[in-house]
């Protein structure tokens, strides 16, 4: 059993005792406690299940780096899988749940995998897929689906809310150990501008626990007073509870901030994603414990000997009565006095190296503990906790030699660097011989735009574990000059490193020595692996899954290369690492969508007149980011029903449109009459002013980009129409040539599409409507067919074009936006004795149908050229070249095998399904029957009472009254007869009176 | 006649800033040879300002002029006033080639009030607020969507968008705004 010790723990606050539960069960814990030194304070040592064999675990580390530790936390829209124990800080009512079992963690049914562990070895899943072939789909996939995963998926809304937050600094430091506070302090003393951010809640690092001495005194006092310089500096930023989750190109470093993880629902966000510029980083990220291989490595009570000194020291927890240290290193030992220190047991230190003769031992043995040199651990006894370890010759096979009986394991196999931000963006790594690991390779660090490093590694992270080593490191790393505080700390003899214990393990033992202890990778795995052919530490990675669990193998990687190394009897640096992909440690889906979530998960574009729609039965239509409204229900009205009836109404009576979406583009200067005929495929500079032409425009490639009506303002101003989807692409497009291309050209444009309301008043009685309203003369006479008048229409300042997309008399009339709405009430109440409705896109959609007009987006998909569409009318044969002409001249663009434009009548009345394909005689080289055509437009038109289509048919319009073939989805086939596209008033007789 | 009516009719919301949709404003966006002595006395003749230097905003009383880009400007006056001023303009810049246009209803403008609205803006765009200047105008993103803004007083900053898009920028504003989410609290 782990228990709590009476005294003692620097980061508990006793007298604010915390309750909480696991498994239902209540449980207590105090103030400044992780989940983990919670549980085991409160003697829970087993923890979880693992992946593949669910065999029972326990915490292993005390930091980012713990692979066994992970819980579901909270309840309903607060809870989350998969949440580390070691970091993640305990609060009141936290409840947790243990996963990866069933049907609970004490008696779990899937640890038969465990048993049947040697039919489920390495590269299991990808051997599943091989043979038998049926076995994958029908066996082995049900099976893993249901037994693979660990957390469970949140089923309800997330009830907190994320952020983004946007900083600059010239040199951010990441680590908040003494190295970053020595790198801080040296830069911020510069005038830099200094960010130090911290990922636990607390400061110091390992140096507070380990009893180093800086400046004459205890690391902790140091620290302290480090702090409080920094905090008073107005140039320095102090951030702890912030991860750098990941470093990109030019600095950009993420920071990942856990606001209120601890203090749930206080209503603060939860967590905060920084998107820090940097002028350059300090990577000042420490080292991470290296666990040693030996069978039964994985019992829970086995732990990484800083993490045992961590529990006692700061959070006054006892792994357990007796504790056996085993090692290949002097820093182990530290953990040693920590636990007798705390008046625990510690029977033995159990040392690989053949001689332990430093200053650590020499203190250990002083306190009467037995020092085992050359020995290691042959295997651990004990299933669901330790209960004793066999001790053998290192340098054997594992025979025992002797039993003893303990309650935890520490175990140190030495320390890797944290070398993530630095890898993330390029560093190089080199390996360190004498230390046993990869450290960062000053020649060859991550480089910013101008080339230089824009990383600097510091301390640990470095490679220094010594305490006068990481603050020298640290002091120039943040560029101070002279000399820096004094670190003092017993010295350390040389590790040795050990990869597998004992070195001449059996198979037996090296199948219970686990490196990858969530993904149940063993030695075995990776050995099995190389005889199978796998080199690359990539590829045995993936086929074994060492390191691919939610701890991204921080501890496991370097003994899983080492040992693959080992296995192709090749040097630890020719196997490499594996690649350093951010985020450091996950981080919550939230963070990354920050804001934008509910009513600001996209920006929504509303019209002057949104708010009227929404409140009159709208059924909104999304076009690009705007709403538009598809019809306006009546009450009890079905959406086929409004869009006939607002139909109906526009043909018969009048009709209202918010066409305001409509793109508006001012073009103006002495070229702009040049520039426009380039644009557009038709004359645009002999439009006199006064007057309105529709237009077509084609990308360079030929194919028609988009259509709208120019109107001519003035001698020198043109403003053009845009399609609603169109206009900020349009501008775009306009500026890109006027830019790139033709920058000699006097033209300027501007967007003003949001300047105006719009409103299209069409119907026969849309004359007598704008009549009633007043002050501009709209009779046939003084404004014609196809211009434009400007005056005050109803006392607001308005410009009408009288155009029609409907086919019937119609007026659009822009007004200010902010008239809008006071315009659309005023044609309301002023048209009620008139018959007015609002009305909607799909009645737009359908009248313009109804017409053979076409629709940019239905009739077109960027392989259609205007002459498809039988626009030779909307295309000058005078100029001599607008955008697309040369395109248009090539042999397979003026092809009369092309697909033209038709109309099409089903024989039956019915309405064609839109995007339906008309076969032909005879299939393809693909064995595919041919096609002749499809439909790109289909309704049923409520004015003529049948279906009507449109489509691009190949010789279509020489094909008039020919019956075509239409197959659906249902293998029924709707047959239609070729006909004109125009179905309605075919000489346009109703928009001209 | 109606009353104009802004995007948001001046809805405000109280956060640890104050935010406020600010109503309407005439503004007119001027584009030209910036570098011409036509285009500095016109802009002096309208407006009685100066042209700024690139990136910043000259104020004068209820009238100010902003450095869009290397051809435009954007000129801000009293709302009633932009028609006018239009007018104004057209003619001291007779024969030269520009253009300018009312953009007064194509905006939405708001203020953000109080000793933290920097921490706002620091939400939301991409921008170093140590590093911006005296007199800056910063054209940025809000989010998803275009802005800019520039400090209109001491504590206060005022940010423009494009009219449709203002009920979005004000649920923006006021989301970064909420109380307990402050970057820097005390």
């Amino acid at each position: 059993m782990s228990t709590r010790l009476s005294k003692g723990g620097r980061l508990i606050d006793r007298t604010k005792p915390l309750p909480f539960s696991f498994n239902g069960r209540g449980l207590q814990g105090y103030q400044g406690d992780t989940l983990a030194s919670a549980l085991l304070g409160a003697g829970q040592v087993l923890v979880g299940r693992s992946f593949k064999y669910h065999r029972p675990r326990g915490v292993m580390a005390s930091g980012a780096e713990e692979p066994n530790g992970l819980v579901g936390l909270g309840q309903g829209g607060r809870f989350e899988p998969n949440q580390r124990l070691t970091t993640t800080e305990l609060f009141a009512g936290a409840e947790t749940a243990s996963q990866n079992h069933w049907p609970s963690l004490e008696f779990d049914v899937g640890a038969i995998n465990n048993r049947l562990a040697r039919f489920f070895p390495g590269g299991f899943y990808y051997k599943t897929f091989m043979y038998p072939r049926a076995a994958w789909k029908h066996l082995f996939e049900p099976v893993i689906r249901r037994s693979a995963g660990l957390g469970r998926v949140p089923e309800a809304r997330d009830e907190d809310r994320y952020e983004y937050a946007y900083a600059f600094a010239d040199t951010v430091v990441v680590g908040g150990g003494i190295a970053g506070l020595a790198a801080a302090l040296a830069a911020a003393e510069k005038g830099e501008r200094v960010w130090l951010i911290e990922q636990t809640p607390h400061w110091g690092g390992r140096a507070v626990v380990d009893g180093v001495q800086i400046a004459g005194d205890e690391a902790e006092i140091w620290v302290k007073n480090t702090l409080q310089t920094l905090g008073k500096m107005k140039n320095v930023t102090l951030r702890s509870r912030t991860m750098a989750a990941g470093l990109y190109d030019h600095g950009y470093l993420l920071a990942y901030e856990r606001v209120a993880d601890h203090t749930p629902g206080d209503g603060r966000p939860r967590h905060r994603l920084w998107r820090l510029r940097a002028g350059r980083v300090i990577a000042a990220t420490g080292a991470i414990e290296r666990p040693l291989s030996f069978a039964g490595n994985d019992v829970p009570g086995v732990m990484l000997a800083s993490a045992v000194r961590d529990y006692v020291v700061n959070w006054a927890v006892s792994p357990g009565d007796r504790t056996v240290i085993v090692t290949n290193n002097d820093d182990a030992y530290r953990t040693a006095l920590a636990l007798l220190d705390a008046g625990l047991s510690v029977p033995a230190v159990i040392d690989a190296r053949p001689v332990a003769g430093g200053a650590l031992p020499a203190a250990v043995r002083a306190r009467g503990v037995r020092v085992l040199e050359g020995k290691g651990i042959a295997k651990v006894s004990g299933s669901k906790r330790v209960t004793g370890v066999s001790v053998c010759e290192h340098a054997g096979e594992g025979t025992e030699l002797e039993a003893i009986a303990c309650e935890a394991v520490a175990m140190s196999g030495g320390w890797s660097p944290v070398v993530h931000l630095w890898s993330h963006c390029g560093g190089k790594l080199l390996w360190d011989e004498a230390r046993a690991m990869f450290r960062p390779d000053p020649d060859r660090a991550p480089t910013g735009a101008d080339g230089a490093p824009m990383v600097r590694a510091a301390g640990a992270a470095n490679g220094w574990l010594e305490a006068h080593e990481v603050m020298d490191c640290a002091h120039r790393a943040g560029g101070g000059k002279g000399s820096c505080p004094g670190a003092v700390a017993e010295e350390e003899a040389p590790m040795l490193p050990v990869w597998i214990m004992p070195q001449g393990a059996g198979p037996a033992l090296r199948a219970k020595m686990f490196l990858d202890p969530q993904n149940d990778v063993k030695v075995s795995d990776v050995q099995l692996a190389a005889r199978e052919g796998y080199e690359s530490v990539e590829h045995t990675k993936r086929y074994t899954t060492l390191g691919m669990a939610t701890d991204q193998g921080k501890i496991s990687n370097i003994n899983g290369l080492a040992v693959l190394s080992d296995a192709l009897h090749q040097p630890i640096p020719a196997t490499g690492t594996t690649t350093f992909r951010p985020p450091y440690t996950p981080i919550s889906f939230g963070a990354i969508a920050g804001e934008a979530r509910g009513a600001i998960f996209q920006p929504l574009r509303r019209t002057p007149m949104h708010d009227w729609h929404e409140t009159h039965g709208a059924h909104w239509e999304p076009v690009g980011q705007w709403r538009r409204p598809y019809c306006f229900l009546r009450h009890g009205e079905g959406v086929h029903d409004a869009v006939h009836r607002e139909i109906r109404s526009v043909r018969n009576a009048v009709g209202l449109l918010d066409a305001s979406t409509l793109g508006k583009l001012l073009v103006k200067g002495p070229d702009a009459g040049r520039f426009l005929d380039m644009l557009y495929t038709n004359m645009m500079s002999t439009l006199p002013v006064g007057k309105c032409r529709y237009g077509l425009m084609c990308t360079e490639n030929g194919f028609l980009s988009d259509d709208g009506v120019v109107a001519r303002l003035s001698e020198d101003t043109w403003l053009c129409h845009t399609t609603t989807g169109g206009a900020e692409r349009i501008h775009g497009w306009m500026e890109d040539w006027l830019q790139c291309e033709w920058w000699d050209w006097k033209v300027y444009t501007a967007n003003v599409t949001e300047e105006y309301a719009q409103v299209a008043v069409a119907g026969p009685n849309a004359r007598k409507l704008l009549e009633k309203l007043g002050g501009i003369d709209v009779s046939k006479e003084a404004f014609p067919f196809m211009e434009w008048r400007e005056g005050t229409l109803a006392g607001i300042r308005a410009r009408i074009y009288r155009i029609s997309f409907s086919g019937e008399l119609s007026y659009e009339i822009a007004v200010p936006a902010s008239e809008g709405l006071a315009l659309w009430n005023r044609l309301l109440e002023a048209g009620a004795e008139l018959g007015v409705v609002p009305y909607g896109t799909e009645a737009m959609h359908i009248m313009r149908a109804e017409k053979g007009f076409i629709m940019i987006g239905d009739e077109t998909d960027g392989t259609v050229i205007p002459q498809d569409l039988n626009l030779h009318w909307a295309i000058s044969k005078k100029k001599t070249d607008y955008l697309g002409k040369r395109a248009q001249e090539r042999s397979f663009m003026a092809s009369p095998e092309r697909w033209r434009l038709v109309g099409l009548e089903t024989l039956d009345g019915s309405v064609l399904p839109d995007g339906a394909y008309a076969v032909a005689e005879g299939s393809n080289a693909n064995g595919q029957r041919n096609m002749q055509g499809r439909v790109t437009s289909s309704y049923h038109s409520p004015t003529l009472g049948k279906g009507i289509a449109m489509g691009l048919v190949r010789h279509g319009p020489e094909r008039m009254g020919e019956v075509l073939d239409f197959p659906t989805d249902n293998g029924k086939v709707v047959r239609a007869r070729i006909v004109d596209p125009v179905f309605y008033d075919k000489d346009g007789e109703k928009q001209d009176v | 006649m109606s009353e104009p009516a802004s995007a948001l009719d001046g809805r405000s919301r109280k956060g640890f800033v104050d935010l406020a949709e600010a109503g309407l404003r005439g503004m007119i966006t001027l584009r030209g040879d910036l570098s011409s002595p036509a285009m500095k006395a016109a802009v002096k003749a309208t407006l009685g300002t100066a042209l700024p230097a690139p990136r910043r905003i000259v104020t004068a009383g209820d009238r100010a002029v902003a450095w869009m880009s290397p051809d435009e400007l954007l000129i801000l006056v009293p709302y009633a006033e932009a028609g006018a001023t239009l007018a104004t303009l057209g003619t001291a810049l007779a024969g030269q080639h520009h253009l300018a246009a009312d953009v007064s209803d194509a905006r939405a403008l708001f203020t953000i009030r109080g000793a933290r609205a920097r921490e706002v803006l620091m939400k939301l765009c991409p921008v170093d607020m140590e590093a911006l200047a005296e007199g800056e105008i910063r054209r940025t993103r809000a989010a998803q969507v275009a802005a800019a803004f520039w400090q209109s007083a001491p504590d206060e900053f005022t940010l423009v968008s494009f009219r449709s898009v203002a009920a979005y920028v004000m649920d923006l504003l006021e989301t970064a705004a909420r109380n307990g989410s402050e970057l820097f609290p005390a």
